[in-house]
C-alpha cells in the first residue's frame, strides 16, 4: 500500500511538472498583450510599455517559468494583472463558492441517481424502468442551463423564494449563501444524475445476474436486502469512477450555470483571466485544477479498495 | 385586554405612519454586464471602470454633464489667459478625501504630474500631453500652463482618466478606490458585485442613496430575471436582446433609449490594396444598407451616422447622405476602378455582439457588389493584437467609444492607415482654436473631409439601452462618457 501511494505522488508531481509546461508554453504562444488590453484602443505606445515593465512582462520568458514555478512551491502564486490583487486570494473566494456548490451538486446528484438506478434496476423491463430511465433519457439531453432558466422563472421571479442569481458571501451567513446555491446546485445535478442514474442502472442489472445473487436469493433473504446490500455494492465501482470524474467536472467546468446565476465561480475567472490575458491566473488556476483532479482521482482509486475489498491485496 | 390591542393600534398606526414618512428607498442595485478589472480610472481603459466610480467616488477639476457638457467638479472656477495657454484653477475649500485626508492644490498637481509622467499607465496620457506645467499658487489655487491652446482642455479635463487622486492612496485605488466624490468605496466581491456607501463627508450637495451595488451579471439571459425578481432595479445599459418589447411592455419598468459615443465603423485597412484606391472605398460605403445594418447589428435600434461624430454633439452634422445606399452606382465604382470581377477579401471581427451579427450584414451586402469577405471572428486579445497593432486586417468592425474622438484620423500610425493631410490641418487648427463658433465650424469640416474620403465605412450610433423602476429618478439618458453617474438619482413614489 505504501509502494502504492509512494508511487502515484510521484506520478502526481511528474504530471503536475509537465502541465505546468504546457500551460505555460500555450499561454505563451497565445496572441494578445495584457498590458494593451488593460490600457486599450487610445493609450499611448509608452503608456503600454510602462505598463509591460510594470507587469514584469519584459522579463525573459525561462526567467518568468521559474519564477512562477518557484513562487507555487513557496505558496506565492503571484499578482493577478489584471484586479491586481494576490491570485491565491481570488482562487480562495472562487474555490469558497464552486467547492460548497460542487459538494451540493454531487450529494444531491447521488441522492437521486442511486435510488432511481436501483429502482429501474429492480423493474427491469418493466414500466417503472422504462418510464425512470425515459426521464433519465430526457435529463441527459436537456442542456443544464435551459434547466437553470426554467428554475429561474419558476422560483425566482414567479414564486420570489430565492434571488435570480448572485452570490451573497459566506460572510452574509450560512442560510443567504446557500439560498444563493440551492438552484445552481439543482441546475447542475439534474444532467448529472440522469446520467449516474443510467450507469447504476446498467451496473445493477449486471451484478443481478450473477450467480452469488441467486446464491443469495436462494438462501431465502428477501429481494430488496440482496438488492441494496450485496448486488449494489458490487455495482459500485463505475457509479465511482464517474463520480470522481463529475466532481472534477462539478469543480471547473460549470462556467454555463455560473454565467446564467452569475455566481462568481472557478470557471468564470478562469474564462476571464482567458479573455484578458490574465495570463498569471490562468497559469495558476490550471495548475490548481490538474492538482485536485489528481487528488480526486488517487481518492476514487482509493475507494475502489473500500467498495472491494479483493482491492486490497494489490 | 383592552389596552393591550389599544397598545397594539397604535403600535401599527406609528409603524404605519412612520414607513409612508421614510416611503423612498435610498438603496439602489445596477445590473452590468462587464466587471471592472480594478477601479482605478486613471489606469485603465474599461468604460467598466468609469461606470462605478466616475463622479461616484472620483472627481476631476472638472466633470462632464448628462449632455455632454463641461461643469465644475473640484475646481469651483478658473480663467484662462489671453493666449489660452494658462489655465488658473479656484479649487474648492473644505474638501477631504474618503481616508479624511485633506484635498488641496498640492493633490491636483500630483496627480496631473503623474498622469503625465515617463512611466505613467494612463490610458489617455494623450490628453495630458499639451500641459507644461503644473504650478500650486496656493492650497486652493493651481496654475496650469500649455505648451500650445488647447480648445478641449476643460473637456479633458473632466475625463475619468483625469480624476485627482491623493498620494497616499494613488497605488492603491485599484483595489480601495480613495476620491473625493459622494459616495465611497466600501466593499468588492469579485465576479459578484461592488458597493458604494454615501461619504457623510462630502463637500458638494449630498447625494439622495445611502448605498448603491453594482451587480456583476454576465449573461444577457440572466438580465432579465434579474430585473423581473427585482434582484436588480437598474440596468443602465442592459443587454436585451428579443426581450425588449416584453419589458417595454410592463409599466413596473421605464425603457430610455439614448445614444453613447459609440460610432460603429467598418475600417479599412487605407493603405492595403484596393482600399487605397478612393473608388472602392465609396463603392463598399454605397454597398452599405445602413437600416439593415442596424436592425441586424443592434436589434434596429441606433442612429446611422455618415462621419465620425455622434449625433448627440451639438456641432454634429448630418451625412448620411454622401454615398447613399446604391448598388448600381457601387458596381459601377468599382468598375471604373478596374474591379468589375469584384474581389476577395477578409472581414476580421471582435467578440461584441454588433460586430459579430453586423459582419453576417455586411458581408452578405458586399457579396452583392461581387466583393467576397471571409468572416475572421477573433478574441479581443487577438484582435488587439493582429488589427489594431499589427495591421494585419482588411476589414473590420468595432465601435469606437471614446468621446469626440475624430482626432484619431489624425494620427500617425494609426491601424485605420489613413493620412489626409488636409484633415490633419484641420485638426491642428482646432487645437489652437478656442472660439466656440470657430470650432464647430471647423468640427463641421473635419466631419466632411471624413464623409468624402470614405476612410472607414461609417454605419451607426451604438445605442444606450437603460431599463430601470419606474419609480427611479435621475439616471443618465445617454452616455456622453462611460459612467453611472449617481449624484441626482432617487426613489419617488
Amino acid at each position: 500500500m505504501t509502494a502504492y501511494l509512494l508511487n502515484r505522488l510521484i506520478t502526481g508531481l511528474a504530471t503536475l511538472l509537465v502541465a505546468s509546461l504546457v500551460v505555460f508554453a500555450v499561454l505563451e504562444v497565445l496572441p494578445g498583450d495584457p498590458a494593451r488590453l488593460m490600457l486599450g484602443m487610445n493609450a499611448t505606445p509608452d503608456a503600454v510599455e510602462a505598463l509591460r515593465e510594470q507587469m514584469g512582462l519584459n522579463q525573459p520568458v525561462p526567467l518568468r517559468y521559474l519564477d512562477w514555478i518557484g513562487g507555487m512551491l513557496s505558496l506565492d502564486l503571484g499578482k493577478s494583472y489584471t484586479y491586481s490583487v494576490p491570485v491565491l486570494d481570488l482562487v480562495k473566494e472562487r474555490v469558497a463558492v464552486s467547492l460548497p456548490l460542487a459538494v451540493i451538486a454531487l450529494v444531491l446528484s447521488v441522492a437521486i441517481a442511486i435510488p432511481v438506478g436501483a429502482f429501474a434496476a429492480q423493474r427491469r423491463g418493466r414500466a417503472g424502468d422504462t418510464l425512470s430511465m425515459g426521464a433519465a433519457q430526457i435529463g441527459v439531453a436537456v442542456p443544464n442551463f435551459w434547466f437553470a432558466l426554467i428554475l429561474i422563472y419558476i422560483f425566482a421571479v414567479w414564486l420570489r423564494l430565492v434571488p435570480a442569481g448572485g452570490f451573497p458571501g459566506w460572510s452574509a451567513g450560512v442560510w443567504p449563501a446557500l439560498k444563493a446555491l440551492i438552484l445552481p446546485a439543482i441546475a447542475l445535478a439534474l444532467p448529472q444524475a440522469a446520467i449516474l442514474a443510467r450507469v447504476t442502472r446498467s451496473s445493477l442489472v449486471e451484478v443481478l445476474g450473477e450467480d452469488f445473487i441467486r446464491t443469495a436469493r436462494a438462501k431465502g433473504l428477501p429481494f430488496d436486502r440482496v438488492l441494496w446490500r450485496h448486488a449494489l455494492r458490487n455495482a459500485l465501482i463505475p457509479v465511482v469512477t464517474i463520480v470522481g470524474l463529475q466532481f472534477s467536472f462539478l469543480l471547473a467546468g460549470t462556467i454555463i450555470i455560473e454565467n446564467v446565476f452569475y455566481l462568481p465561480g472557478l470557471g468564470r475567472l478562469i474564462f476571464q483571466a482567458i479573455t484578458q490575458r490574465d495570463l498569471i491566473v490562468v497559469e495558476s488556476v490550471v495548475m490548481l485544477l490538474v492538482a485536485s483532479v489528481i487528488v480526486v482521482n488517487l481518492l476514487v482509486d482509493l475507494s475502489y479498495a473500500v467498495v472491494d475489498p479483493r482491492l486490497r491485496a494489490r | 385586554m383592552k389596552r393591550w390591542t389599544t397598545f397594539v393600534a397604535a403600535a401599527a398606526m406609528a409603524i404605519a405612519a412612520s414607513t409612508t414618512a421614510f416611503a423612498a428607498r435610498t438603496d439602489l442595485v445596477l445590473g452590468m454586464v462587464l466587471e471592472p478589472p480594478h477601479l482605478d480610472p486613471t489606469a485603465g481603459a474599461a468604460a467598466a471602470i468609469r461606470e462605478v466610480v466616475y463622479a461616484n467616488v472620483f472627481e476631476g477639476l472638472t466633470r462632464i454633464g448628462p449632455s455632454g457638457e463641461v461643469l465644475p467638479a473640484l475646481a469651483e472656477s478658473w480663467t484662462v489667459s489671453d493666449d489660452g495657454k494658462v489655465y488658473t484653477f479656484k479649487l474648492h475649500s473644505g474638501v477631504k478625501f474618503h481616508d479624511g485626508s485633506d484635498f488641496g492644490a498640492d493633490d491636483v498637481k500630483f496627480s496631473l504630474d503623474r498622469a503625465r509622467a515617463a512611466d505613467s499607465t494612463n490610458a489617455q496620457k494623450g490628453l495630458f500631453e499639451a500641459i507644461d506645467t503644473v504650478e500650486v499658487v496656493d492650497p486652493t489655487t493651481v496654475k496650469v500652463t500649455l505648451k500650445h491652446p488647447q480648445g478641449a482642455f476643460l473637456y479633458n479635463m473632466g475625463w475619468g482618466d483625469a480624476v485627482i487622486v491623493s498620494p497616499k492612496s494613488a497605488d492603491t485605488n485599484k483595489e480601495k478606490p480613495i476620491g473625493t466624490g459622494p459616495f465611497k468605496f466600501d466593499s468588492w466581491a469579485r465576479g459578484s458585485s461592488i458597493k458604494l456607501a454615501k461619504s457623510d463627508s462630502y463637500w458638494g450637495e449630498p447625494v439622495q442613496l445611502d448605498k448603491a451595488e453594482f451587480r456583476i451579471i454576465p449573461d444577457a439571459s440572466a438580465a432579465l430575471p434579474a430585473l423581473l425578481s427585482g434582484d436588480v432595479q437598474a440596468f443602465p445599459n442592459m443587454p436585451v436582446g428579443d426581450s425588449l418589447p416584453q419589458i417595454q411592455a410592463d409599466p413596473r419598468f421605464k425603457v430610455v433609449i439614448g445614444s453613447t459615443e459609440g460610432e460603429t465603423i467598418l475600417t479599412m485597412n487605407n493603405k492595403k490594396p484596393p482600399f487605397d484606391n478612393l473608388k472602392v472605398r465609396q463603392a463598399i460605403s454605397r454597398a452599405l444598407d445602413r437600416q439593415a445594418i442596424i436592425d441586424g447589428a443592434s436589434t434596429g435600434l441606433g442612429t446611422p451616422i455618415g462621419s465620425h461624430f455622434s449625433p448627440a454633439n451639438k456641432d454634429y452634422i448630418d451625412l448620411t447622405g454622401t454615398y447613399p445606399h446604391d448598388i448600381a452606382k457601387a458596381k459601377e465604382l468599382l468598375k471604373e476602378a478596374g474591379l468589375e470581377n469584384g474581389f476577395k477579401t477578409t472581414l476580421k471581427l471582435p467578440p461584441p455582439t454588433y460586430a459579430r451579427d453586423g459582419g453576417q450584414v455586411i458581408a452578405s451586402e458586399l457579396r452583392e457588389i461581387g466583393i467576397d469577405a471571409e468572416i475572421i471572428p477573433l478574441e479581443w486579445a487577438d484582435w488587439l493584437k493582429q488589427v489594431f497593432t499589427d495591421k494585419d486586417y482588411d476589414l473590420t468592425i468595432v465601435s469606437h467609444v471614446e468621446p469626440n474622438d475624430i482626432g484619431i484620423y489624425a494620427r500617425k500610425d494609426y491601424y485605420f492607415n489613413y493620412d489626409s493631410p488636409a484633415f490633419d490641418k484641420v485638426m491642428r487648427d482646432l487645437d489652437l482654436t478656442t472660439d466656440e463658433t470657430k470650432r464647430s465650424e471647423l468640427y463641421g469640416e473635419a466631419q466632411k473631409i471624413l464623409a468624402q474620403d470614405a476612410p472607414v465605412g461609417f454605419l451607426f450610433e451604438l445605442p444606450k439601452i437603460g431599463v430601470w423602476d419606474a419609480k427611479i429618478e435621475g439616471l443618465w439618458e445617454n452616455a456622453p462618457i462611460p459612467a453611472n453617474d449617481l449624484t441626482k438619482v432617487k426613489w419617488v413614489d
